[in-house]
């Protein structure tokens, strides 16, 4: 039973990495299969995964994941300036930056539970906001974001006599450019590591620590367990995806601006999440692509099109319809997203994966007994996948 | 001496503001036990119900402008003054005061949809998901307001009697030369006196005795047999209509925009935390203090001791207290621990 | 026999002025089943609290095997071998009944705190053996796999047992194990306790029911308004004047 339950992850794992790779191909039909958008399906899918270590499995709510992003793009953007231009140092230095940044402030929030441990991760990214904006400039550039310049060192590059002539370098994985579609194979090889780091994660028995402190943290103390180490790990784990996910930002994008820690992108990745399922595997990666499917799609939307669309209405009709659509698109996506936030939290607390387990409960309602496996391994990934 | 209480003065009235929406927001999270994110655009609807108010009052027709002779002009007047040429111009001018007539059963209205609606539905669901659906209402509260008013500030002016700057050193006494606006002492004396209302509504009538009772313990009142859910709906209208005639009258001190709702209300979680989740008193001692704060930590002279402080200070006020009184400054144990 | 286990010396404890424990001297020897008797407020169960550290006691310390447990967070206490069974069962309720067993194991055998992100939890054969082990036979053994949350009140507390003893503790505490279970559950828990009893594992008892606490007990304190009045065998207990003055007067064996 134990095999066949590993084996099962591995099928997980190998169908998640299939689904991502072939994005291109499947996305298309969509019109979503353009390297600019899967790369952002693929970087704040590394965003979401993280964020649900901590949500999701210690059901710590934090409001200020958005500053680790944050750091992580700077750190990187400071690589490529001072080193080289290469992503394999810029991503470690974002996910090392990132964890110590984690590390100072998980270390301090979770001194206190519930909703102050949120406010005091809420505070500690908006000061983090406003010193980026404000006292930090020298490191970040502040409005004008953090930019390369013909000027800048990049010490390792010019020791092997790469150096920037007219135009301003492009990061680089060992000579391939990582813009473009190289650049979407580049973050989604990262997420489908991050998902397997997750899935790892979650199957471990530090992973059954953190789900049982979520489920009752005086217990665990009173069980032997110091739950400190176990949420400040949890934290500075998904602090580093976090960062992850902000220097991928800058594999793709060689630029950081504050607005990337500003508390309403916290809030994003709490929305992605809860919409897919937090505590689930797949779901928040889910989430994230649809969240930012439906930005790109919604926001391109103008009222010349929508009157398009709608042209088969009679006149009036037509113009209260398209009035009343124009609200939700473009510059108006953002009330789309409102919507669908409180759609998901009324109607299906455990976001998309919760309705997938539905369905799929409905449609196999007469198999079910047989199919259900008794082993602890398995009810336990029967409540992760869904 | 003058510059201490200058910026004393400058900060009360920016934690003026933040009292009265703390104070709704703790006065619904002690009875109701709700979490409200959308508390903060109910302030900036009550902002925009002024600037709705307004544009109303100002809907003006083309009137031939007599002074210019040599061809025929026109100019925009509004329908007000040339209705109603001796009232009309001091209504418009007291555009800002008077729609408070407006907001107050807008935004009750507004209130008990929300409970009726949406809060009812939420009290007995983990905190995490009250803060979820509250802050999606309030990204669709502001989106809608962006959609009809767009993305910029829209200047509200004060009553022109009010519009010029007091000398309160002439006027009261204190200091030598402290020039201060008209308009940010009226509405340091309005949030007095909003505040002073809801104390002695809630000390002195048998309503606010239960509601009281109801933020101490709250299913020791239940078994009193006392229908609590009732008042809730009333509860939450008070704290809605605080908060929207908090955001009325803020409008000429700072010309309200579609996202003034969020910034207030981080500021305002802040204030009800360093306050005390659940205490009243705590909220609005809170906020006045941290106006007070920030208005100091943007002084000039502070700034160059310690640069940035003026950006980060609330903050870290609120790191400090939380860490070293866990329960906020006047907040009782057990709240909001789960 | 005489070997002292657990020392509680010179206890005090008082809330907002309220004297809940004065002068409590206690020992605990090793193998013996100590029951704690008294009536309703005499200070039964904050005097558990001062033992697994949830609560500090005003003055005096508690001793257990030589290490002074006063000022001990409550999971070094645990890992100390001190383990204490609720009254209100304290259980994991989103996880599998069976993992509600595997995790004190693994608190056993791992320590307070391990970062063992790359191992599989389903792949702890041992631990998951004892735990099923331990679940058959507090009668909890065919649902292995269902959610805690899902259990009546009485199975709860036969898992929050089932917790406790999966610890292999040398010490266990058990708060009021019987209350609110019917008859048939209780004997089948005395049965049970007494099994364990012959393990010789050592076992402090709070417990309202006579009928428990004299089918169990080696030895017995009584106590009374914060203060130990008696202490001694069954018994000796059983023909002390001042107990029955306090307590059995009240509730008639």
């Amino acid at each position: 039973m134990n095999k066949s339950s590993g084996l099962s992850d591995w099928v997980l794992f190998f169908g998640f990495a299939a689904v991502v790779l072939t994005m291109p191909l499947w996305l298309a039909p969509f019109g979503a299969a353009y390297p600019d958008l899967m790369q952002k399906f693929a970087i704040f899918g590394v965003f979401a995964i993280g964020f649900n270590i901590l949500f999701g499995l210690t059901g710590y709510l934090s409001f200020g994941h958005a500053a680790f992003l944050g750091a992580g793009s700077y750190a990187a953007i400071w690589s490529y300036k001072a080193l080289t231009m290469n992503v394999v140092p810029a991503i470690l230095f974002a996910v090392i930056v990132a964890g110590i940044f984690a590390f100072l402030i998980g270390y301090v929030s979770l001194r206190r539970s519930g909703i102050y441990f949120s406010i005091l991760t809420l505070a500690f990214a908006q000061m983090s906001y406003n010193l980026a904006y404000s006292v930090l400039t020298p490191i970040t550039n502040g409005e004008t974001g953090l930019q390369l310049t013909l000027a800048d060192p990049r010490v390792l590059d010019a020791m092997v006599g790469i150096e920037a002539t007219s135009s301003l370098p492009l990061p680089n994985f060992f000579g391939i450019i990582t813009t473009g579609i190289p650049g979407f194979y580049f973050c989604a090889t990262v997420l489908i590591i991050a998902f397997f780091i997750s899935l790892r994660i979650a199957r471990s028995p530090f992973g059954m620590m953190l789900k049982a402190i979520k489920s009752n943290q005086t217990r665990m103390a009173y069980t032997g367990f110091n739950t400190r180490p176990y949420l400040l790990w949890a934290f500075v784990i998904s602090g580093m995806y976090a960062g992850l996910a902000g220097g991928l930002m800058a594999v793709t994008d060689p630029l950081a601006g504050a607005e990337r820690m500003q508390w309403t992108a916290s809030g994003e990745v709490v929305l992605m999440t809860i919409l897919g399922g937090a505590g689930t595997l797949v779901g928040p990666v889910i989430g994230a692509a649809v969240i930012k499917y439906f930005e790109n799609i919604f926001s391109a939307f103008n009222k010349a099109e929508l009157q398009q669309i709608f042209s088969a209405l009679p006149d009036g009709l037509e113009n209260i319809v398209v009035s009343v659509a124009s609200m939700f698109v473009g510059k108006g996506w953002h009330l789309t997203l409102g919507l669908l936030f409180m759609i998901v939290v009324i109607f299906l607390p455990g976001g998309i994966m919760e309705g997938v387990r539905r369905i799929g409960r409905l449609m196999g309602i007469g198999k079910k007994p047989e199919t259900q496996p008794v082993s602890v391994a398995n009810s336990q990934q029967g409540q992760a996948n869904g | 001496m003058d510059a201490i209480l200058l910026q004393i003065l400058n900060g009360l009235d920016k934690g003026a503001a933040y009292a009265l929406i703390a104070l709704g927001l703790t006065l619904v999270f002690g009875t109701l036990g709700v979490v409200n994110f959308a508390h903060g655009a109910i302030f900036m609807l009550g902002a925009f119900c002024a600037v709705t108010f307004n544009r109303v009052l100002s809907m003006s027709t083309k009137v031939r402008d007599e002074s210019v002779t040599l061809f025929e002009a026109f100019k925009e007047v509004p329908i007000l003054t040339t209705k109603f040429p001796v009232v009309g111009p001091v209504i418009l001018d007291y555009a800002v005061p008077l729609s408070l007539l407006v907001a107050i059963p807008i935004m009750l209205l507004l209130g008990f949809a929300m409970e009726r609606g949406l809060i009812r539905h939420f009290y007995k669901r983990p905190h995490a998901d009250q803060i979820l659906v509250t802050f999606g209402l309030a990204i669709i509260l502001q989106e809608i307001i962006k959609h009809y008013f767009g993305a910029n500030p829209i200047p509200q002016s004060a009553p022109a009697a009010f519009a010029g700057s007091a000398n309160i050193s002439a006027y009261f006494g204190v200091g030598e030369n402290i020039i201060y606006p008209w308009w940010r002492l009226i509405y340091l004396a309005f949030s007095v006196f909003i505040i002073s209302c809801v104390f002695a509504f809630l000390h002195l009538t048998t309503f606010g005795m239960v509601v009281r009772a109801g933020m101490q313990d709250r299913e020791m009142v239940g078994m009193l047999g006392i229908n609590i859910q009732r008042r809730f709906s009333i509860v939450f209208g008070m704290a809605a209509v605080v908060a929207g005639m908090a955001g009325v009258m803020y409008t000429p001190i700072l010309p309200p925009d579609y996202h003034m709702g969020m910034d207030f209300l981080v500021l305002s979680f802040v204030v009800v935390v360093v306050g005390g989740m659940g205490s009243l008193g705590g909220a609005v001692a809170a906020g006045f203090l941290l106006g007070i704060l920030q208005s100091f930590a943007s002084m000039n002279e502070v700034k160059s001791i310690i640069p940035g402080i003026d950006q980060i200070i609330i903050y870290l006020v609120a790191v400090v207290v939380l860490l070293v009184l866990p329960r906020g400054l006047l907040g009782r144990k057990g709240v909001m621990e789960d | 026999m005489d070997n002292v286990v657990l020392h509680v010396a010179d206890v005090h404890k008082s809330f907002a002025g309220l004297h809940a424990l004065s002068d409590i001297d206690l020992s605990v020897r090793e193998g013996e089943t100590h029951a704690i008797i008294g009536p309703n407020g005499a200070g039964k169960s904050t005097l558990l609290n001062v033992c697994i550290g949830r609560l500090k006691p005003d003055s005096g310390h508690v001793v257990f095997d030589g290490e002074n447990l006063t000022g001990k967070q409550p999971h070094q206490i645990n890992q100390l071998g001190v383990v204490r069974v609720f009254q209100t069962p304290e259980i994991f309720p989103e996880l599998s009944i069976l993992e509600n067993v595997m995790v004190p194991i693994l608190a056993k055998r791992d320590g307070s705190f391990k970062l063992n992100w790359f191992k599989r939890f389903g792949a702890e054969n041992e631990v998951r053996d004892k735990a099923s082990g331990i679940l058959s036979d507090l009668g909890l053994g065919s649902m292995l796999s269902e959610d805690a949350s899902s259990l009546s009140r009485g199975d709860k507390r036969r898992l929050e047992l089932a917790m406790g003893l999966s610890q292999d503790p040398r010490l266990l505490l058990l708060d009021e194990p019987t209350a609110g279970m019917a008859r048939h559950d209780t004997n089948a828990t005395i049965e049970l306790l007494k099994d364990i009893k012959a393990s010789g594992m050592t076992k402090v008892i709070i417990e309202h029911d006579m009928h428990v606490v004299f089918s169990l007990a080696d030895r017995i304190s009584v106590l009374a308004g914060g203060r130990i009045i008696c202490q001694g065998t069954p018994d000796e207990v059983k023909a002390d004047p001042r107990v029955k003055e306090a307590y059995l007067g009240e509730e008639q064996v």
